[in-house]
């Protein structure tokens, strides 16, 4: 039997997602309509094998998160658990302290997945091509290609062609090691605690002070910690995927995902996607539209956007490549372009909110999504995604562009390439 | 009576406009800007108005012939082979001007007020010296040329330009009237009347100033252009409220051509011009703009201190805001943002315009 984990890091990670995730974890954000995690746990819930999810994170127990996992474990039908880390144990820290946990059952092989990665995970294909590998394999880690430049900006394999096998690993490397890149998805053996053991004790013996003073740093990161020293012992290994995947730390990076993960519900889910018909709203490409959501039928969607629960889209509304999250109000005659809405936040009438999308350079291949930082040489703000944080009232007629508004403002009039506290 | 107005040469504070018009022709109020002071002339009793002009007097020419008819006045065209500056035109025009013992009135081409020609015939009749200048207050009057003169009777002592410190509220308002005899002070040569012939008149007491009531703008530039419409617009609110648009949608002075078709669910105002055949689409808000004659607004859109030139296409759901300008025939796509785009004639733009350009 298989189980799965998905590491779903705790409040000090996803800085990059506020102020979205001020007010809900980030692995819970909505994208194409469900959360982040939910679209892994439902690629696990494909294999047939699989009898239990574990969550592992250091967010303090929240309503949103047993809410999600009781709702997902009706849905799919399978156990879901979250074991709380006692404080940041990085990416293999949380694996080995609930070693035990995840050991009971006796599971053949257990995935790992990032929840900060989204993509078409080609889960079952990893496990047929791990159980054609030798058995002193351990790990398949799932792989794509970057850009030279890009990356440089992950994690770098190098492998033997024929074999697969992972001669060699580095972590965001200062020059160009490879462009076959880390995905943060891995298949893994229950041998894969020993080196987990090596790595842990081995952190305790350095770092183990004994001073009040100085805190113990009890992370261990499974890519410098534990992959480093795999490398080229004939047991991490290597299966390559050029199907959607993407990193999602920003707001960008969620406007993107919205954008894939919609596409790809022409193929497994088309019921999910909106047609257009009479006396309804103008469809555009691909929409989700909650079936709560009261959307008027002069208004004009997509392509690209999520339309969330209980959402009032009023007449003549455009809305472009974004996304509107529960409870938000778009009034009469507005115009959302790139742009996140957040909770319960209204848009007024005639007032344009607009984006700067950070897309993938087309005129390179296997080009990724830009992270650029957020603020320019001369100190200006980035043109990137608007975000509206929850319970924002945005003004009639006005315009916001590229601007990121904290949650609970009343906005008085325009704003360009600001961020409002 | 006679009058001259310097209309002179190619309106360059107005493009992209005047790149498909000459400048007294563009639509001002819909009314040309020319007609509104030649409808004031005419019903002061004028009967002969040279124009004078430094470029496209041809195109000027053609437009004009019905005016003649319509008004009942003759038109001349005064045509500069080289720039005569602001008096050189009188000299000219001399012989029609000089025709009789008359006075005459002499008019800066873009000025808009509610024009005071009959009292200025009498004011000047009553001081009989050569002649009166028209003086307006204004709030920055350092950006101007001030006049100084006495209050009891209107006698210029002096002009002072753009002055450092406060000297008079009170500047030029670009409007005379004179008796001919002073034209003997004017050559034809390049000549500034501001500089050269007033300061002269002045010394030796021949110069009065006439305070104006009520608005006064020079719109000669986009900006002012759309302040001037404002002021225009209360004004006709008040001498000729039938003509303001009223219903609903409609908020405060709106003046709208009969032939314009506005859709549902539009807020239109306050301080609208819209000109013949525009159609305004569903849901549009047009606020302190000119729209000219021909132009489509479609759905949704939003614009606010613009203006929009003829047969123009403005597309769905875009924004457009300070002081922005359309040339003749341009299309602008769907969902754009222009922000004090000046954007010349038969231009498409596919991009929005986020920080105030030129687009040529």
């Amino acid at each position: 039997m298989l189980k799965a984990i998905i590491l779903i890091g705790g409040p000090m990670k996803g800085t990059r997602f506020r102020p979205l995730s001020l007010e809900l974890p980030k692995p819970l954000f909505p994208v194409a309509g469900f959360p982040v995690i939910y679209h892994h746990i439902e690629a696990c819930s494909k294999l047939s094998d699989l009898r239990e999810i574990i969550l592992i994170g250091f967010y303090q127990p929240n309503d949103a998160l047993n809410k999600f996992i009781s709702q997902s474990q009706v849905e799919f039908q399978v156990q879901i658990r979250y074991l709380q880390e006692y404080s940041g144990l990085g990416t293999a820290g949380g694996l080995y302290h609930f070693r035990d946990q995840i050991m009971t059952g006796g599971p053949e092989m257990f995935f790992v997945m990032n929840a900060d990665v989204c993509g078409d995970f080609p889960l079952q294909d990893m496990l047929d091509s791990h159980r054609a590998l030798p058995s002193s394999a351990i790990c398949t880690v799932l792989a794509t290609e970057a850009t030279r430049q890009q990356s440089l900006t992950y994690g770098c394999i190098v492998e033997n062609k024929d074999t697969h096998e992972i001669l060699h690993y580095v972590e965001k490397p200062e020059t160009f090691v490879s462009t076959t890149i880390n995905c943060g998805i891995y298949l893994f053996t229950p041998e894969i605690f020993q080196p987990l053991e090596v790595a842990f004790k081995k952190n305790l013996e350095e770092n183990y002070s004994f001073d009040y003073q100085v805190p113990s740093k009890e992370v261990i990161r499974l890519e410098q910690d534990v992959f480093l020293p795999m490398a080229a012992t004939a047991t991490l290994f290597v299966f390559h995927t050029s199907q959607f995947w993407s990193q999602i730390k920003s707001a960008g990076a969620a406007i993107y995902a919205n954008r894939h993960y919609l596409a790809i519900y022409k193929r497994t889910h088309p019921e999910r996607l909106t047609l257009n018909s009479e006396g309804k709203p103008k469809i555009t490409g691909d929409v989700f539209i909650h079936p709560s959501a009261q959307v008027h039928p002069t208004a004009v969607l997509g392509p690209n956007v999520t339309i969330g629960r209980n959402v009032t889209v009023g007449e003549g509304v455009r809305v472009r490549e974004s996304i509107i999250l529960e409870g938000a109000t778009l009034q009469d005659h507005c115009c959302i372009l790139h742009s996140i809405i957040g909770w319960h936040s209204t848009v007024g009438f005639w007032t344009r909110v607009e984006g700067t999308p950070n897309d993938p350079n087309p005129n390179k291949p296997f080009a990724k999504l830009e992270i650029p930082s957020m603020f320019t040489e001369d100190g200006r703000l980035n043109p990137s995604i608007t975000v509206i944080g929850s319970s924002v009232q945005v003004p009639s007629e006005v315009i916001i562009l590229n601007s990121i508004v904290l949650p609970h403002k009343d906005l008085s009039g325009c704003y360009k390439n600001q961020i409002i506290l | 009576m006679k009058a001259l107005i310097l209309v002179g040469g190619y309106g360059t504070r107005l493009r992209p406009l005047t790149l498909s018009i000459p400048k007294p022709l563009v639509e001002f109020g819909n009314k040309p800007m020319l007609l509104h002071q030649l409808e004031a002339l005419v019903d002061a009793g004028v009967k002969q108005i040279v124009l004078a002009v430094s470029y496209r007097a041809e195109q000027m020419e053609q437009q004009l012939k019905h005016v003649e008819e319509e008004l009942g006045c003759k038109i001349t065209i005064s045509l500069e082979s080289e720039p005569l500056g602001t008096a050189g035109p009188l000299a000219l025009a001399r012989e029609i001007l000089s025709q009789d013992d008359e006075p005459f009135f002499v008019l800066n081409s873009d000025i808009i007020c509610d024009f005071p020609f009959k009292d200025m015939i009498k004011f000047h009749k009553h001081h009989g010296k050569e002649g009166t200048i028209v003086v307006t207050k204004v709030d920055e009057p350092s950006k101007y040329g001030v006049v100084v003169y006495q209050p009891e009777n209107g006698q210029i002592e002096k002009f002072v330009e753009k002055p450092l410190e406060y000297v008079s509220n009170k500047i030029n308002a670009g409007m005379y009237i004179f008796t001919p005899s002073m034209l003997k002070r004017i050559q034809l040569r390049p000549t500034s009347i501001e500089k050269e012939t007033f300061p002269e008149m002045a010394g030796d007491g021949n110069l009065f100033a006439m305070e104006l009531q009520g608005f006064w703008m020079d719109v000669g530039q986009p900006k002012d252009f759309l302040t001037g419409m404002c002021l225009y617009l209360t004004s006709l609110k008040h001498r000729q409220p039938q003509t303001m648009h009223t219903g609903a949608g409609i908020v405060g002075n709106v003046l709208i051509d009969p032939s314009a078709k506005i859709g549902s669910n539009c807020r239109i105002g306050p301080n609208v011009t819209i000109g013949p055949g525009v159609v305004i689409e569903d849901g549009v808000c047009i606020k302190r703009c000119t729209v000219l004659r021909g132009a489509h607004i479609k759905s949704h859109s939003w614009l606010e201190s613009c203006i929009i030139g003829w047969s123009c296409v403005v597309g769905n759901w875009v924004r457009m805001e300070n002081v922005s300008v359309l040339g003749e025939d341009v299309i602008v796509k769907d969902e754009l943002y222009i922000n004090g785009g000046r954007i010349l004639p038969h231009k498409s733009i596919g991009e929005s315009v986020p920080d105030p350009q030129i687009i040529m």
